[in-house]
């Protein structure tokens, strides 16, 4: 739970490339059962972030620190499979070790892609994709899941599935979940924090928080604020009012970082 | 037996032919057809040096192959010029300098730039057929041994490494295998041609598999029927053995273009 020893932490993190700072003095913890969205506009640094997490990028300045027992379920960006490389579901669960046969038709099936198992991995839609590498990431049992946008390449309706899919999984496994995402509207119901990135932490908090902040807002503009908002209440019912209460709520609540 | 030229040749192309190929289907999953041209072109000037400094023409090769991948990959970094054109440069200016030094060396030298450039498979020496099934036998092994960890590196970088996998190793790992590859082919099908055999029955491989242990497997046994075929043909034909071998590849990869849809209506 949050406050806990985090699972994978940095501190100050900055990555310079060309002159300038891509990444600039970042603090970012993901602790067991937190669920922590990563949103910020194209190029805001967010898979560098991402890469730095998972000890891909050394970072130019700043300290990463992953806990010993952590064990990272990595599902990552753009994941294209050359036409020249044949390549099976199941193989591609065995990409990087062998696992018994149970153990991958268990993963597939916690995702609901099972009937896939034998099928070409160029012929699966953008939604099935996602979800066989979510099984790939959840067959390795994980208490870090990493998510660079997972619903990539997914539609609207497959969006709210998927995130319902992730949002059971955290529920039942209940580990860490650090997800990329750069559609605001879907993203707020199942997340705990949101981490605002523009190459530095614009802002961070809850997501009614985050809404309301001013660098939140004026990075994607009073639209993307009212999406977001509206969201949540028609998913949560909490309030009566849409957008307006919450963004209210929020500029009284203050924001932290 | 092995005193017959032509099994000595049979046996030579199909040692070559079925590691060749599982290399090749790496090369075509990365993208890399042009630098293996490149690695075979600086394959003479390897020659030259091998010949000049009396450490056998097939260290001569893998060394020179070597050196070029190092200073591609330098070049690369400083990222001032695009990778095809620093393939060109490296591959053309080796070629040159391979020729210039072999006009250096000795004349008694300079007659055996034909088979150098396009093999002499039918001179193979029982010492050759050693050098080619021990060297073909070691990156085998090389191959089988880390399979996984090879092809994972080729799908996705990140996500292999994010899953303990060493990438940058078997990047370096990868670049041996193909100047081993070079250097063992060489006699066979000539340093022109060597890729050809590594890239064809790979690419021929590819409508009729499913994951990539098959397309290798597949590669490699289309590779091998290629040298068989080539060497009757050229005997037949008497058409020179080496470009017979790659044409009888080619044969192959037509024919996979028409095999291919069939075998997948079937599935």
């Amino acid at each position: 739970m949050p406050g806990a020893t985090p699972l994978v932490e940095a501190r100050g993190a900055g990555v310079r490339r060309g002159g300038r700072w891509i990444l600039h003095d970042v603090d970012i913890a993901v602790s067991v059962g937190e669920v922590v969205t990563l949103i910020g506009p194209n190029g805001s640094g967010k898979t560098t972030l991402i890469r730095v997490l998972l000890g891909l990028l050394e970072p130019d300045t700043g300290a990463v620190r992953r806990d010993a027992a952590v064990s990272i379920g990595y599902v990552p960006q753009r994941f294209h499979v050359d036409p020249a490389l044949p390549l099976t579901v199941e193989r591609l669960m065995l990409l990087t070790d062998r696992r018994p046969p149970e153990a991958v038709a268990g993963a597939l099936e916690e995702t609901s892609v099972g009937h896939l198992l034998s099928a070409r991995v160029a012929d699966l839609s953008g939604g099935e994709l996602q979800r066989v590498l979510l099984a790939r990431a959840l067959m390795r049992l994980p208490n870090l899941l990493i998510l660079d946008e997972p619903v990539q390449g997914v539609d609207y309706l497959g969006e709210a599935d998927l995130y319902r899919l992730i949002g059971g999984i955290v529920e039942r496994r209940g580990c860490g979940v650090l997800m990329v995402s750069h559609d605001l509207h879907i993203v707020m119901a199942a997340t705990d924090r949101v981490v605002c990135l523009n190459r530095h932490i614009c802002c961070t908090g809850a997501p009614e928080e985050v809404v309301g902040h001013e660098e939140f807002r004026r990075l994607f503009g009073p639209d993307g604020a009212t999406a977001a908002a509206v969201y949540r209440h028609t998913h949560d019912h909490v309030h009566d009012l849409a957008g307006e209460a919450a963004r209210a709520r929020a500029r009284g609540s203050g924001v932290a970082g | 037996m092995l005193d017959d030229f032509f099994v000595r040749a049979l046996l030579a192309a199909a040692g070559t032919a079925c590691v060749a190929a599982p290399v090749g289907c790496i090369l075509l999953w990365r993208r890399m057809a042009y630098f293996g041209d490149t690695m075979a072109h600086s394959a003479l000037l390897g020659v030259a040096i091998g010949a000049a400094l009396g450490i056998g023409l097939g260290f001569g090769v893998f060394g020179v192959a070597v050196m070029v991948a190092l200073a591609l990959a330098g070049l690369e970094r400083t990222g001032r010029l695009a990778t095809d054109t620093l393939l060109g440069v490296l591959s053309h200016s080796t070629l040159a300098l391979g020729l210039v030094v072999l006009a250096l060396s000795e004349n008694g030298f300079r007659h055996d730039l034909i088979s150098f450039l396009f093999g002499d498979v039918l001179a193979v020496t029982s010492g050759d057929l050693a050098v080619i099934w021990g060297g073909g036998a070691a990156c085998l092994a090389v191959l089988v041994l880390f399979w996984r960890g090879l092809v994972a590196a080729t799908l996705h970088e990140d996500l292999a490494r994010a899953e303990g996998i060493p990438v940058f190793r078997f990047r370096v790992l990868y670049v041996l295998l193909m100047a081993a590859i070079v250097a063992v082919g060489m006699k066979v099908v000539g340093v022109l041609l060597i890729v050809a055999l590594s890239i064809i029955p790979a690419a021929a491989a590819r409508a009729l598999s499913r994951t990539p242990e098959q397309m290798a497997i597949v590669a490699s046994t289309i590779g091998i029927a290629s040298g068989v075929l080539g060497l009757f043909g050229s005997l037949w034909l008497d058409t020179p053995a080496g470009p017979s071998i790659v044409v009888s590849a080619a044969f192959f990869f037509l024919a996979s273009l028409a095999v291919g849809p069939v075998a997948r209506a079937f599935r």
